[in-house]
């Protein structure tokens, strides 16, 4: 068994910070919304606005982050593996089938995964937090912007919301579906994953492939063509494996 | 271990600076700032002039009228600025909601109370600030027909004697009252505004003889322990002119006395809260209830009336509380204290069911307060957005004439019999003939009664801060304040029930979904924990 360290620190506390932040939000929201009386409206109003703009800064940094580390790409959609991951939860996990797709440092999310958090990411948070921001701000007219009515950002917001608690659920869930029931939380809250000693390899590969970027000939044109031919080899390898 | 605690105060970081910001927030409470207002306590309030000295106000007085010439021979050319005063005319030239401009007032207006004044003037005129208006002839031009001391007496022994058109009461001092004069207090503007209607608080149901002296939980400004601020602290006036003004008889908005003219429009020290001032009137948080001591007026049915008892005299009947339940004269009556008020958009334009308009809709509109949602930006047809207002409605019955359909002014009261007043001839016909008549407006000969509406948007009486509502009195779903008014969004009120139920559905899908797939787990046993463990131990 070895541990590869998969969440960086930032990662971890974005991850922590957005998931405290999103609960938070929801409790005091749907107080807002009437649904229940918890913390009072006027507390809840402020809270939530607060939490709000929290939350934005943190979306702010988070970009950054992505962008400058290149880590982006991990959320960017593919089908390769897709029906063996679907496949995966609805009949392997049943029959202690291994993962179709290990953890990779550079690609760290299974393909439903990517597909989901790239939902998230493109749709259902920038809705979120604009409209958010609208129901804010544009409720009552700003700078001569005003809306004829606070009731489509009120229902989009409202739409966004039991899109994120169903996502929660669902999140939730499948975080005991790792190699143990608790090893990817372990691994979300440390960094470090277990692994072992196959599977941690691999998941290090690419980075030492990604790495030899840096490292070129003097008439590298060669060399780089061999290279995505070992790529495709290697995913080959991952679909017979 | 030291990495943990790192993660541990990194994560609760942002909750920290939110409890630090709330904590920030609550400390910060500098109290109430005002503007163009100067404290009691910083006031020199010792008159400039003492009018005991004055001999022309020593000598004695021939009538009242030669009091009003005393004070016109210092105060010369007075009389022109009070002539031009409504409080005067009783009427004012002003357009109506959608309307061509109308001379308007207490003078031609119709109400659901006494209706109108027109015919019965010897006895309504107790109100007006001039000596003789008994009927048509009264002359608006002559300076010494203007009562000063009504106003300015500051003896608390004036007053106006019954059904003789505003001339003092034979047991006024005129020497006495006119060496004591200086600017209005509350029982002076309170001797007709919180008695209008015929009897206290009848009509504005937050103007009444409570608030001569009064606590902070009855009228934070009043309160004899607080400010003790007087009517004219907050209706500005300059040269006769009173701010502010009555939508039972007015239609424009202009010459308002607002909350903001020493709040501002940004007094709480929150934006959320301030911002709800830009659709929300200061008065329907700070004016939770009316009628907090004494009652106010409901309901008046004037179709009862005129029932005699068995010598053939008028009679009134007392309810639980002291107040008139029936009375021959008037009919049927309803009162109410602590009421919660009714809630209307409204912008500060009014119109009025005029005497001579046709009755197009029943319950009759009085007066009805323009506004609504929409009433903003582009489609805002006054200074301001509608917001919305705390309203006392009265309702009520009275006479129309159902051939014209027009509402009738009927002759109320005389000091003969035989003239057709109805107080003192019991007879509708011959009161809606007399009145009428007077008027020179069309009677059918017909007459019947309509119900009526009338709205009095709710300014006085505010409680303090603390009394004031709270979100949860509107924002909820059930028993809103705002119930009715049911043209715009409003959070934690409103919700789409499609939105709604989807999303629950949604919620319980998921829910569904992932404990049939952890029950199939289970069942199969191989990704159990037990079974992991086990395997564990393998590799």
């Amino acid at each position: 068994m070895k541990k590869v360290y998969l969440y960086k620190g930032f990662e971890r506390f974005w991850h922590w910070t957005q998931s405290l932040l999103i609960f938070f939000l929801m409790l005091t929201g749907f107080e807002i919304h009437g649904t229940y009386q918890l913390v009072g409206y006027e507390n809840a109003v402020r809270w939530h606005d607060n939490a709000g703009w929290a939350l934005l800064i943190l979306i702010v940094f988070t970009i950054f982050w992505h962008v400058t580390t290149g880590e982006w790409r991990q959320y960017v959609p593919t089908l390769t593996n897709m029906k063996a991951q679907m496949n995966y939860y609805l009949i392997g996990i049943f029959n202690n089938a291994p993962h179709p797709t290990g953890k990779r440092l550079l690609s760290k999310l299974n393909p439903i995964q990517r597909l989901v958090y790239f939902g998230l990411t493109i749709i259902v948070i920038p809705v979120m937090v604009i409209s958010g921001f609208m129901y804010l701000y544009f409720n009552y007219p700003l700078q001569g912007i005003e809306i004829d009515s606070l009731m489509p950002i009120a229902y989009i917001h409202t739409v966004g919301a039991y899109v994120l608690i169903t996502f929660v659920i669902i999140h939730l869930y499948l975080i005991t579906t790792g190699r143990t029931l608790t090893s990817n939380l372990v691994a979300m809250i440390t960094g470090w994953e277990k692994m072992d000693e196959h599977e941690a390899e691999e998941a290090v590969q690419d980075v030492i492939d990604s790495a030899s970027h840096y490292v070129k000939p003097v008439n590298g044109d060669k060399k780089k063509k061999k290279k995505k031919k070992k790529k495709k080899k290697k995913d080959k390898k991952d679909k017979t494996d | 271990m030291r990495k943990f605690y790192v993660i541990a105060f990194i994560l609760f970081l942002p909750l920290l600076l939110l409890a630090v910001i709330q904590l920030n927030d609550s400390l910060n409470d500098p109290g109430v700032t005002v503007y163009n207002y100067t404290k009691k306590a910083d006031r020199n309030t010792k008159p400039s002039v003492d009018h005991t000295k004055f001999d022309i106000l020593n000598e004695p007085f021939t009538d009242a009228h030669a009091v009003t010439a005393a004070c016109l021979s210092c105060h010369n050319n007075r009389h022109e600025e009070i002539m031009e005063t409504s409080h005067w005319r009783w009427q004012r030239n002003e357009v109506l909601n959608g309307r061509e401009e109308t001379a308007l007032g207490k003078k031609n207006i119709l109400n659901n109370f006494c209706i109108g004044v027109s015919g019965s003037e010897a006895t309504c005129t107790r109100c007006h600030i001039g000596y003789g208006w008994a009927d048509k002839d009264f002359d608006f031009e002559e300076p010494t027909n203007i009562d000063c001391l009504v106003c300015h007496d500051k003896t608390g022994s004036y007053k106006k004697g019954r059904g003789n058109g505003g001339y003092p009461d034979a047991s006024v001092n005129l020497n006495y009252v006119s060496t004591h004069v200086g600017s209005p207090g509350r029982d002076n503007c309170g001797v007709c505004h919180f008695w209008g209607g015929g009897g206290n608080n009848v009509k504005h149901g937050d103007l009444e003889k409570a608030l001569l002296e009064c606590s902070r939980e009855v009228d934070v400004h009043m309160a004899i322990e607080g400010e003790d601020m007087s009517c004219v602290d907050c209706h500005v006036t300059e040269k006769h002119q009173m701010a502010g003004k009555l939508y039972a008889l007015s239609s424009e908005n202009t010459s308002r006395a607002t909350c903001e003219q020493c709040h501002t429009n940004k007094p709480h020290q929150d934006k959320i809260l301030d911002d709800h001032n830009l659709r929300v009137a200061c008065q329907t948080c700070h004016i939770p209830v009316y009628a907090k001591v004494n009652d106010t007026k409901m309901y008046w049915d004037w179709s009862s009336a005129g029932e005699l008892d068995e010598n053939g005299h008028p009679f009134h009947t007392p309810d639980v509380d002291g107040n008139h339940k029936y009375m021959s004269i008037k009919g049927t009556f309803v009162w109410a204290n602590n009421v919660i008020p009714e809630y209307y958009w409204f912008n500060g334009i009014a119109d009025h069911q005029l005497i001579t308009d046709k009755i197009d809709t029943i319950p009759v509109q009085m007066n009805s307060l323009d506004g609504s949602y929409r009433d903003k930006g582009k489609y805002q047809k006054s200074r301001q957005p509608s917001k919305i207002w705390p309203v006392k409605v009265h309702r009520g019955k009275q006479i129309y004439d159902p051939v014209n359909m027009t509402l009738i002014q009927p002759k109320l009261w005389d000091k003969e019999e035989g003239k057709g007043a109805f107080w003192v001839d019991f007879d509708w016909d011959a009161a809606s003939e007399a009145g009428m008549a007077y008027l020179g407006l069309p009677y059918s000969g017909e007459y019947d009664f309509v119900e009526t509406e009338m709205y009095w948007p709710l300014s006085h009486m505010v409680s303090p801060a603390s009394h004031s509502l709270k979100c949860i009195d509107c924002h909820t779903r059930s028993d809103s304040r705002l119930e009715n008014l049911t043209d715009f969004y409003l959070p934690g009120r409103d919700n789409n029930m499609k939105i709604e139920a989807s999303g629950i559905t949604l919620i319980f899908l998921a829910f569904i979904g992932v404990m049939v797939h952890l029950i199939c787990r289970i069942i199969y046993r191989k990704r159990c924990p037990l079974n992991q463990k086990l395997q564990g131990g393998n590799e």
